[in-house]
């Protein structure tokens, strides 16, 4: 059996987890079993209509005292307990912050390895060692890996598993999982949520991103890109070099260590394109690069490239743009 | 306040990475080495918060003798004491490396240096496997809080802050504990010239590292360099000139605008 650990908000699972379910499903297929999920909150068992499509059989909804608000070590501690009842072949999470989180909690609590952002896993017969290929360096390098273990800790990278609906679908069952947990285990836990005050689309949502790097030149030069961001109701981002300049604040870093956005274009504007950039971008369906030097590596590694000086281009087509409007 | 910070000595890689024949590593041939980058603002951190509260900030590695040059940066950052987790260079994974730190962490309070807070990266630059820190912390019995972008010490108490999508998730923990944080949560300290000169003269504690048992295994077979993305991108044009045909692409091949 895989296990698959399914985040949800008012029992609406997150498409993330709907990705590593797609992977828990390809195997549970490999190995020979069912799919089964884990939800954890006070609506975790709500979840259950929305993964029969999936392929789920049965459903194990972590409730208690405390569960609803998150709280990764007595999330993890859940997890783990249901790992010690029902043994799967493998946990499988979403590589998102919560499931790397939880998943390195049950593998810190029961000395399980973990493999974090899956691309590719092949399972085997019971007993045998599972190939994996994981993201490394955010994904500009791949490590090819083999884990061997009672249960199999995975997470799936994001983007990288498309959420396919199982052939035929079955109301999952529901069970009630009560964790043994103590005051330990919420030793941390959501305290309260502040809401952001910055104004507009956030980068990671952004459906056009404007970028910004060294070739802006300094702080002003960026009203013309949050123009042009402005103009097609997108978000303005920066490169890791534009940041330590001081220019952006490290919110709008895209990059390895900052934003990994997914916009249907990305707008890279003085930007050379080094590889703990474009990790960051790589989610983008398209890329239109604009840089004065033509051998610059996003100018290769784009869809659309403009040779020129983003000082000249950027107001042009902003006021083209207006024009058109 | 006793602060550790752990870090990683990684590739300083540039536009392209490149591995070795075999594919067992990078080729580090042409490359610099450097802390990965979540690690380097949890040394900045440990700093600013010894700045604030008193007490020691001591930056820890496990990894070849070469990484003492890792330490000797935070030192010239002005941490106070370093420690090298002495191994022969080869990868060890993450549960090697965290029994290797939990280690360290009880043989330091056996020898009366007591530690209130244990800051990670996050992840790792290279390996990124998201799980050294929940391992240390369970380990030594503290609590761990991950991916922290904003940390402040209140009486015994972390107050830590972690991004969400719309805002931001709080997290009070009492200390002891374990912080994993993100970059972003500080500016690094550029070193003075004086600090790294007293950094070269600072005596690096040296300890032999032990993997601990553990059941099951991660292996890894190789590393590969994914395929390069080959189709040329589409010149729209040169300068201000390009704009009729930009305009044209936004609206009619990525209909993003009208």
């Amino acid at each position: 059996m895989i296990l698959s650990f399914v985040e949800h908000e008012h029992g609406t699972p997150a498409e993330t987890s709907l990705e590593a379910l797609t992977l828990a499903r390809r195997l549970a297929d490999g190995a020979g079993g069912p799919v089964e999920a884990v939800a954890v909150g006070d609506e975790a068992s709500a979840v259950a209509d929305a993964l029969g499509e999936y392929g789920v059989e049965r459903v194990h909804a972590v409730a208690g005292e405390r569960l609803d608000t998150y709280a990764p070590e007595a999330w993890g501690a859940s997890a783990a307990q249901l790992v010690d009842d029902l043994a799967p072949e493998a946990v499988v999470a979403p590589g998102t912050d919560r499931g790397h989180e939880v998943c390195a909690h049950v593998g810190a609590k029961r000395d399980l390895p973990m493999a974090a952002n899956c691309i590719a896993v092949e399972s085997a017969a019971t007993g045998e060692a599972w190939e994996l290929t994981r993201n490394r360096w955010g994904g500009s390098l791949i490590e090819h890996a083999r884990i061997d273990a009672d249960t199999k800790l995975v997470t799936a990278a994001e983007h990288e598993f498309p959420v396919e609906a199982a052939g035929e679908g079955a109301d999952p069952a529901v069970e009630e999982f009560a964790p043994d947990l103590d005051d330990d285990h919420f030793r941390v836990r959501v305290d309260r949520v502040e809401e952001s005050d910055v104004e507009g689309v956030p980068l990671g949502e952004a459906r056009v991103v404007v970028g910004g790097g060294r070739g802006v030149g300094g702080p002003e030069d960026y009203d013309q890109l949050e123009e042009l961001a402005d103009l097609l109701g997108g978000a303005v981002g920066a490169s890791r070099a534009a940041v330590n300049e001081g220019w952006r604040p490290h919110d709008d870093q895209i990059g390895l260590t900052g934003a990994k956005i997914s916009p249907d274009v990305y707008i890279a504007c003085g930007i050379s394109g080094a590889v703990q950039h474009m990790v960051g971008c790589k989610g983008a369906e398209a890329i239109l690069a604009i840089n004065t030097d033509p051998e610059a590596a996003i100018m290769q590694k784009g869809d659309y490239a403009v040779v020129g000086d983003l000082h000249e281009v950027i107001p042009a087509l902003n006021d083209a743009i207006r024009d058109t409007k | 306040m006793n602060v550790l910070a752990c870090v990683k000595r990684v590739p300083d890689t540039g536009a392209k990475i490149v591995l070795t024949d075999d594919g067992q590593a990078i080729d580090t041939s042409n490359l610099g080495f450097t802390m990965s980058p979540h690690e380097e603002c949890a040394v900045e951190e440990s700093i600013q918060i010894v700045e604030d509260h008193g007490g020691t900030a001591t930056v820890m590695t496990l990894g070849p003798e070469a990484a003492t040059e890792q330490l000797r940066t935070g030192l010239a950052m002005t941490a106070d004491e370093a420690t090298l987790l002495e191994t022969d260079g080869s990868e060890w994974g993450p549960r090697a490396t965290a029994s290797a730190i939990a280690d360290a962490v009880r043989a330091l309070e056996e020898e009366g240096e007591s530690l209130d807070l244990l800051l990670f990266g996050n992840e790792s630059a290279d390996a990124a496997n998201y799980q050294v820190g929940a391992r240390v912390a369970t380990e030594l019995g503290l609590p761990c809080v991950a991916g922290i972008k904003t940390l402040d010490i209140e009486n015994g108490t972390a107050i830590a802050k972690r991004e969400i999508s719309g805002g931001e998730e709080v997290y009070e923990v009492d200390l002891p504990a374990v912080v994993t944080v993100k970059e972003g949560i500080n500016e690094p300290r550029y070193a003075s010239m004086r600090a790294k000169m007293q950094a070269r003269n600072t005596e690096v504690d040296r300890r032999d590292p032990d993997t601990g048992e553990h059941a099951g295994t991660l292996e890894m077979v190789r590393l590969e360099a994914p395929a390069e993305d080959d189709t040329e991108a589409e010149l729209l044009g040169e300068g201000a000139e390009a704009v009729p045909r930009i305009v044209e692409v936004l609206r009619d091949d990525l209909e993003v605008l009208g």
